[in-house]
């Protein structure tokens, strides 16, 4: 199924979780932070999140700024 | 007793806040943060690039060695992006302290007053500890602190401008009417500009570019440790009056007879 992940088309299985995401981004692990469909997803709720068709992603870090 | 800088639930020894954009590469900034002596440093929250992996090397660097780390929206334009990235920032960061800044326009970089005021009144009942960015208006800086903010960032002249602080009598009164402490962020050009917020009474200084943008940032960044400290104790140690006219140091008396009669 079809999903956007920060602003670019992507295809996951359907059922796909959100950790089944990020393993698949090589983010497993990294302090990332997940918003979907402009709701935060906390991170305890990740494994249990699974992804719709559709679903607007953001994955976000920390990066240096003033 | 110790003169310490209380922010909401944080305490700070060192009262220069520094940014950690704009260096050359990672080594430059660990090397221009130590010399700093800065406990906390802003960070941006960006969209992990998905097609390379990054370097962690900053991150893992300013975990380690516990760094306040303090979020900043920079890049948003509307409160309603300003929420969703400090609520992005508390779940990336696992902290509530946050730098809020709404921009207008992208030349001045000056702030979206109206914007800031929502996004703030939205952030401080989720929680958060509040730092905003803002202009130099008291009445601003007063509606902020009403909100709840931890605390006010006025800023001395626009970002990256190194203008130093263009209205120091506005600083003054928001000084007097402010029982949070005010924080000058942008526009610090070199280290008389970090001196004079701090002697005005300011409680810290945040700046990025006046040390990044250096010839040498790590002597930029001593010296701005070195300044604030200056401007603090200069503060503190209560200044003498200007006065129009002189009043002699040595003493008048005993002065040796005149060669001319």
């Amino acid at each position: 199924m079809r999903v956007q992940v920060n602003g670019e088309p992507r295809d996951v299985a359907s059922g796909s979780t959100i950790v089944a995401l990020l393993t698949e981004l090589g983010l497993s692990g990294r302090p990332v932070a997940v918003e979907r469909n402009l709701a935060i997803v906390p991170r305890a709720e990740h494994a249990a999140t699974e992804l719709a068709e559709g679903d607007t992603l953001e994955v976000v870090q920390f990066v240096g700024g003033g | 007793m110790e003169d310490v800088l209380k922010i909401g639930s944080h305490s700070f020894s060192s009262r220069l806040f520094v940014g950690t954009g704009k260096y050359k590469d990672f080594a430059e900034t660990r090397a221009a943060l130590e010399a700093s002596g800065a406990e906390v440093v802003t960070v941006a929250v960006r969209r992990v690039d998905l097609s390379k992996p990054a370097d962690q090397s900053l991150m893992t660097y300013l975990r380690e060695r516990k760094f306040t780390l303090l979020p900043n929206t920079a890049g948003c334009y509307t409160a309603e992006d300003a929420i969703r990235t400090c609520r992005l920032a508390r779940e990336a960061g696992m902290t509530e302290f946050v730098k809020l800044e709404v921009l207008g326009d992208p030349e001045t970089l000056f702030p979206d007053v109206e914007q800031t005021l929502m996004a703030a009144r939205v952030l401080v009942k989720e929680g958060f500890t509040v730092l905003p960015y803002t202009n130099d208006d008291p009445i601003t800086c007063k509606k902020l602190e009403d909100i709840g903010c931890a605390a006010i960032m006025p800023l001395g002249a626009p970002i990256g401008s190194g203008l130093g602080i263009r209205n120091p009598y506005n600083i003054e009164i928001i000084l007097r009417q402010s029982k949070v402490p005010v924080i000058v962020d942008a526009g610090v050009g070199t280290a008389s500009d970090a001196a004079i917020a701090m002697e005005l009474g300011c409680q810290g200084v945040l700046m990025n570019t006046a040390i990044a943008g250096a010839k040498n940032p790590i002597h930029m960044a001593r010296a701005m440790k070195l300044a604030v400290e200056a401007g603090r104790l200069a503060f503190l140690a209560g200044r003498i009056p200007k006065k129009l006219y002189a009043t002699a140091s040595s003493p008048l008396e005993g002065v040796i007879g005149s060669e001319r009669s």
